[in-house]
């Protein structure tokens, strides 16, 4: 999945022909970052369907929802919730630093919300992983096997924070490549859309997951 | 208001599909141009159209007597779902925003471009890989799928077609769509030309940036259900699968949360075209413009609240019944609105019944029917029993193929000769669009009572009673396939060969009037003058 | 026209100190304490009334503020809602039938 234009769009047209001397266009900060929000709307309701599930299955097995609850464990996903917001204040400072032409900070910056994006999936490696060790594999004999409450939750569970997951990457992926555009030059103290924009991203990465974790984790 | 220059001698050359630089296809299709992505979106949404047309004549072929072996059940089961598949992603879907909408949109604002012109070229490079992972879906392992465009669970988690490799082409194509509604919007936003105010801009513009807040908002919902499909089938989740607790009801409330708001992805446009056709060919400025464009809007709201008139029969809670059928209702006012207010135009104008126009009341005349039996439809009492029917497959027919298809066919006898720069023969065009509007009705018309006499949809055979207007029906797919060859035919004869065109042949007064024909490279020198879109003083027809 | 994203200085926005960053930030930790915490008590249908609250004043910190919402125009506030809107009635209106069927 590519990040799409308005990270770094200018409406550049094909070098036009000789009998044309029309103005060259222009990069629009506005736009670039309108293009961005209703790009975000679409990241929103992508996973507003499966909170439409979630909803939808916790009123239909409010019991299993809590024993399942019970048995993901608070301080990972605490830790986890801890690191995400972290991550999104450093992508925050990282703009300021930015702006203020601080640009060694703002590099660390995005380098630490970069390790945290780390951290993160880390923790969900071990969270799931402790998961399989318990049978609890998505298609497996014993998932199929569970009651139907749990075994929606599970589903749930892992379809939710899996896709969370993959933005997590996506996420973490698209701030190194800014990253490497500040270093070269393209992303500057005077024009710093892509950074707002790819920080933009982030925070929707974090926002998702600000509801994922009382869900999933603090219903018991 | 007139700013002709010497560009506008129209000399017979190819305007924006002269070579560019050494020319070659990589200026094609890793062009940014607008107009050049606007006609590749089009080449291959007329080739996605023929192929799923011969494959609505295949079936209407298998269906012309009972009892026919033209096709197994497995092959046609196969082919009613790439039908719809086809159709519906990969035709109406694209068909008006991303072929006129790419080209006239920028033109209608004054402004030379979209606002990301990159990610338009990247939309349609996504179309692209939809439609070959679509295709490959019907070549490679089990075949394609069987399930029916709606792809509804159990059935679709259990068939071994290739529905895995289908949803992944309609979540692509689905990106391509929310890309192209991001870059109208942002682009209606930000790149009206100075004193292009929201009041000024042509209704077209209204409906596909109407349209595109349905793309950006609706169509990531119907990615989140395709990447569920693939996950049961694949990692066997089960979240709507019955015997792991799942409610398969969940899957059609998510798939129809898009789907019907993507009803209204299709017709917005169309509508769009006919309120800029209506007025040239009245010479009349169009009646009621702040309702036309306020509906729009108010059409693309409304719409998405009554998705579950899908599932009046699926088990779904009688109060979700009541409260559906109450909605849908409200929806059907604003495009009525539409239908007076196109009348209203009409009345009293000055009328030319130039062959944009006969496509143009055409459209009228088929949406009207086709909307008026959606109310039959969105009665519960009523669809309790057409649901599932022949009734609903001519309801849609009538206001997708009726409705939109006409729109496009409208548009393309409206703006072909601004973009090719030559005009075809008004007699031909006449001549095919009443070929097909009889091919329409005969094709379809009889689908109506055989809904309402219990001809379920999608059955591969049929009790004898239903014979006599199964046969008058395969009849007139092929009054209407003779209908579109000559359309075609004398579209694309009309565009390579025809007589230069003029100008301004209808007398238009949108702004892509004031530009050279054919369209050049670059539209606009500078800013031009917004004017009123439809104050046709001082304007004449060239034809 | 101008060859970048360059803004003209008067219409900048200044950018949020690092001080008022890290003091959201310090309010997001308080909330998710806060949030962790009354979910060890047992209020019965309140816990996921509460929760959700709390979540939702999270997000308001992280939407306004370090996504800068606070101080954008009208316009891009009116997106925000009207996509915000729309989820809330998919799912309100899914409930009409989910929630008096299950």
């Amino acid at each position: 999945m590519n990040e799409p234009g308005p990270m770094a769009e200018h409406t550049a047209t094909a070098p036009p022909p000789a009998e044309a001397t029309g103005p060259v266009h222009h990069k629009d900060y506005h736009a670039s970052k309108m293009g961005m929000w209703l790009f975000l709307f679409t990241e929103i309701l992508l996973f507003g369907g499966l909170f439409l599930l979630y909803a939808s299955y916790r009123a239909k097995f409010p019991e299993a929802f809590h024993a399942g609850g019970r048995t993901l464990d608070v301080f990972l996903g605490g830790l986890n919730t801890v690191v995400l917001i972290t991550s999104s204040l450093t992508v925050a400072l990282s703009i300021t630093a930015l702006r203020r032409g601080e640009l060694v900070r703002c590099l660390w910056l995005l380098a630490f919300t970069v390790a945290c994006a780390g951290g993160f999936m880390v923790n969900k490696t071990i969270e799931w992983t402790a998961k399989f060790h318990h049978g609890l594999i998505p298609g497996s004999e014993h998932m199929a096997a569970l009651p139907h409450g749990q075994s929606v939750f599970y589903g749930l569970y892992f379809a939710m924070t899996g896709l969370h997951g993959v933005h997590v990457i996506i996420g973490a992926s698209v701030l190194a490549w800014v990253m490497l555009l500040i270093k070269q030059g393209k992303v500057t103290a005077e024009d710093y859309v892509v950074l707002e924009n790819a920080g933009l991203y982030w925070h929707i990465v974090d926002l998702v997951w600000i509801y994922l974790f009382p869900l999933f984790y603090l219903i018991s | 208001m007139d700013q002709t220059d010497d560009r506008t001698k129209n000399t017979g050359g190819w305007g924006f599909m002269e070579p560019v630089g050494k020319g070659g296809i990589a200026t094609w299709i890793f062009s940014t141009d607008h107009k050049r992505i606007g006609l590749l979106y089009m080449s291959l949404i007329l080739t996605m159209f023929a192929a799923a047309t011969i494959m609505g004549l295949i079936l209407k072929l298998k269906l012309m007597t009972p009892g026919s072996t033209l096709l197994t059940p497995q092959q046609y089961n196969a082919m009613f779902t790439l039908h719809g598949v086809i159709m519906i992603f990969m035709v109406v879907i694209p068909s008006i925003p991303a072929s006129f909408g790419n080209i006239f949109l920028p033109l209608h604002i004054g402004a030379n471009d979209v606002s990301f012109p990159r990610l338009n070229n990247f939309s349609w490079w996504l179309y692209v890989i939809g439609a070959c992972l679509a295709l490959a879906s019907i070549f490679t392992g089990d075949g394609p799928p069987d399930t029916g465009w709606t792809f509804y669970v159990p059935f679709s988690e259990r068939t071994t077609t290739n529905v895995s490799l289908a949803v992944i082409a309609v979540f692509i194509l689905g990106f391509s769509s929310i890309l192209t509604g991001l870059n109208f919007i942002t682009t209606v936003h930000r790149l009206r030309a100075p004193g292009m105010t929201w009041r000024k801009l042509p209704l077209f513009v209204w409906s596909l940036y109407a349209t595109g807040w349905i793309q950006v908002l609706a169509t990531p919902i119907l990615g989140i259900t395709a990447l569920l499909i693939f996950a049961e089938r694949v990692l066997h989740l089960g979240l709507f699968d019955a015997t792991k607790g799942g409610d398969p009801l969940l899957y059609q409330h998510l798939f129809w949360i898009y789907s019907h708001p993507a009803v209204y992805i299709m017709i917005l446009p169309a509508m769009g075209v006919i309120s800029e056709i209506i007025p040239v060919f009245a010479r009349k400025p169009i009646f009621g413009y702040n309702m036309i464009a306020f509906s729009s809007l108010a059409i693309a709201f409304a719409g998405s609240l009554v998705w579950a008139h899908h599932m009046f029969t699926s088990g779904m809670s009688d109060t979700a019944v009541l409260v559906f059928s109450f909605l849908t209702f409200i929806v059907a006012i604003p495009s009525a609105i539409k239908v007076f207010n196109w009348l209203s135009t009409l009345y009293k104008g000055s009328i030319s019944l130039d062959p944009p126009l006969l496509f143009a009341l055409g459209f009228i005349f088929m949406f009207s029917i086709g909307g008026l039996t959606g109310l039959v439809l969105g009665s519960a009492g009523t669809d309790i029993h057409v649901h599932d029917t022949y009734f609903v497959v001519a309801h849609f027919h009538y206001v997708i193929f009726g409705g939109t298809g006409l729109g496009m066919f409208a548009a393309m006898h409206y703006w072909f000769p601004k973009v090719f720069g030559r005009m075809y023969d008004h007699g031909k065009a006449a001549w095919s669009f009443w070929l097909i509007l009889l091919g329409m009705n005969v094709l379809y018309f009889p689908m109506f009572i055989m809904g309402l006499q219990g001809m379920p949809r999608r059955y591969y055979d049929y009790l004898p009673q239903y014979a006599p207007l199964q046969m008058v029906s395969t009849w007139g797919s092929w009054i209407l396939a003779a209908g579109l060859i000559l359309m075609f035919w004398n579209l694309y004869k009309g565009s390579r060969f025809g007589p230069l065109a003029t100008q301004n042949p209808w007398g238009g007064a949108t702004l892509e009037w004031t530009l050279p024909t054919p369209l050049p490279h670059e539209a606009f020198h500078g800013d031009p003058i917004a004017p009123e879109p439809y104050d046709y003083k001082g304007i004449h027809p060239d034809e | 026209m101008t060859e970048s994203h360059v803004i003209p200085h008067e219409h900048q926005h200044e950018p949020l100190s690092y001080r008022f960053l890290t003091l959201i930030w310090v309010g997001l930790m308080v909330l998710t304490a806060i949030t962790v915490a009354v979910s060890e008590i047992n209020l019965g249908e309140w816990n996921i009334v509460l929760a959700m609250a709390v979540a939702s004043a999270k997000a308001s910190l992280v939407i306004f503020f370090f996504m800068h919402l606070k101080y954008e125009n009208w316009l891009i506030k009116g997106m925000v809602l009207t996509a915000f809107v729309i989820l809330a009635i998919a799912i309100g209106l899914t409930f009409v039938d989910v929630g008096l069927r299950y």
